[in-house]
């Protein structure tokens, strides 16, 4: 039991940095990142509303308070008033299980990024951070499949199905699209990952790469154009259909923490995380998690963009795209990358 | 700290995996052995294996178990499976089950003793691990992808359209 848990010797280097005991800091670290990511998740919901209303000619919500910003409280407000439904007919422990789920695998991902080259900029730095972010996407599915099986009704059911097929099928193009980038930073560990790109960002070095990442990671996150689980003209809202009041607000709010969390990991895996030049007149320890959320808000906008832009795939057609065309492209780009780094160690960016 | 976290992630491993069995809904089976990979990859990092770990969560929890639930859901099977369960529960059934725990269990008792000797460690980093496999254990290594891929052969010759010109071939 020697090398236990990177997450320790974290904490023990924060609170080398700050007089405090590391329990205490771990505590200080997850309060501020929760709060962060609720605050950035209510207001992502009410940019990707006006956003898409500008792209589509339309206003948007502009009525609660200047620019409609206080209409994620009246939403939150909303939802909470609303009336809480169990339906009879539904398997009642795994139904109020579902939506926690999904909730919990989101938020714990973010233990492993980091905000900063700082140790207490991330909460637990492990040494197969890459691996325990792919643990927990590839649990999150679960969430929708019980929570289709669960409300035992058809639509839901279908919902499940769909994306039970889906996302285990994108799972593996973006495994292996994300292990070519560790392969090539030499670690599993996303302080690492980030590390290794201080001369070039990865988004240059695997270009076939990150493209297959940022399809796969839209997959992933069951978004327009990869929305066949809630397809509202075919299975009402698909999983979710039995879903109200809270409960209904916790899938919400998951997706779109799932959303951040997957920007916030292509920011880290291609773009460079939290490098980049100093700003003047910033303190320097700030300057990481202003980097890390500019590119995170900017790959939202993108999310946001192509979900106003492209219509819904067809089904064969989405597997089609994984299972031909994403899958083998990935696994010839991992090949590429060994072989490379392999045969020309001088030219990879790996500090070994 | 590590050693309380070790019999809590173990004790949950043996008490999910008796539910397994004893539950009547097979969907409560199957997320009751999701509970105990669960446990089981607990009980690895507490041990110090945290590539292990990880790997038992990515490929039990994450990918086969959904497969499973999959399976099931499609299935639909009944929640009454009472009186299957008891006539499923014939000596005949617990020849192989029986021969297979008492193997393990001398196993372990012979362990404990100390008459087997601890295999050589390898250490614990992926990298120590992906040496050991690719340069110890190779043979092993290539048979289970062999195995692997005949398995999904069979699976791609069962599952693939009927050839015979009479019936349509149907695409999803």
């Amino acid at each position: 039991m020697n090398n236990i848990f990177a997450v320790t010797a974290a904490s023990g280097a924060a609170s080398a940095a700050l007089p405090l005991p590391p329990l205490v800091v771990s505590l200080l670290q997850i309060v501020v990142l929760l709060g962060m990511l609720f605050t950035i998740a209510a207001y992502t919901v009410l940019i990707e509303r006006r956003v898409i209303a500008w792209l589509q000619h339309r206003v948007g919500p502009n009525r609660a308070g200047p620019f409609g910003l206080l209409q994620p409280l009246a939403d939150v407000l909303k939802l909470l008033t609303k009336e809480e439904s169990t339906p009879p007919f539904t398997d009642r422990w795994l139904f109020i299980a579902a939506p926690a789920i999904i909730m919990v695998t989101s938020m714990l991902s973010f233990a492993v990024i980091p905000f900063g080259p700082e140790p207490f900029m991330v909460i637990a730095n492990m040494n197969v951070g890459v691996l325990f972010f792919l643990a927990l996407s590839s649990l999150g599915v679960y969430s929708i499949v019980l929570a289709g099986w669960s409300s035992n009704s058809k639509y839901a059911a279908l919902g499940g199905l769909r994306a039970t097929a889906q996302m285990i099928s994108y799972e593996l193009s973006m495994s292996l699209a994300l292990l070519a980038v560790a392969l090539q930073a030499g670690t599993l560990s996303f302080n690492g990952i980030v590390e290794a790109q201080r001369d070039l960002w990865f988004v240059i070095l695997q270009p076939l790469g990150f493209i297959i990442f940022l399809v796969s990671v839209v997959a992933e996150s069951r978004r327009a154009p990869f929305d066949l689980p809630e397809a509202e003209n075919e299975i009402v809202a698909g999983f979710h259909t039995e879903y109200s009041s809270m409960k209904f607000a916790m899938f919400f709010l998951g997706e779109y923490v799932s959303v951040m969390l997957l920007s916030c990991v292509v920011a880290t895996a291609y773009f460079g995380g939290y490098l980049g030049p100093n700003i003047p007149f910033v303190p320097s320890v700030l300057e990481g998690p202003i980097y890390l959320l500019g590119k995170m808000a900017l790959l939202v906008f993108f999310f946001i963009w192509i979900r106003a832009t492209y219509p819904r795939l067809r089904y064969d057609h989405l597997m089609e795209l994984g299972w031909k065309y994403l899958v083998p492209l990935a696994v010839l780009n991992l090949v590429v990358t060994a072989v490379i780094t392999l045969a020309l160690p001088h030219l990879t960016v790996a500090p070994r | 700290m590590l050693l309380i976290m070790f019999y809590i992630a173990a004790i949950i491993a043996v008490v999910s995996t008796g539910a397994v069995i004893f539950s009547r809904n097979p969907v409560y089976s199957v997320i009751y052995l999701i509970i105990s990979l669960f446990a089981v990859a607990m009980v690895f990092y507490t041990l110090g294996a945290p590539f292990l770990a990880m790997a038992e969560i990515i490929i039990y929890a994450g990918a086969i178990m959904v497969l499973f639930l999959f399976v099931v859901m499609m299935l639909n099977l009944g929640q009454n499976r009472k009186d299957e369960d008891l006539q499923a529960a014939s000596a005949k059934a617990l020849v192989l089950p029986l021969t297979f725990t008492t193997i393990l269990a001398m196993l372990t008792v012979l362990a404990l003793a100390g008459a087997i000797p601890a295999p050589h460690a390898v250490g614990t980093s992926s990298a120590a691990l992906g040496k050991a496999l690719f340069d110890k254990h190779f043979l092993g290594v290539k048979l289970a992808a062999f195995i692997l891929l005949v398995g999904s052969i069979g699976g791609m010759h069962l599952g693939r359209a009927s050839s015979t010109p009479d019936t349509k071939e149907t695409r999803i």
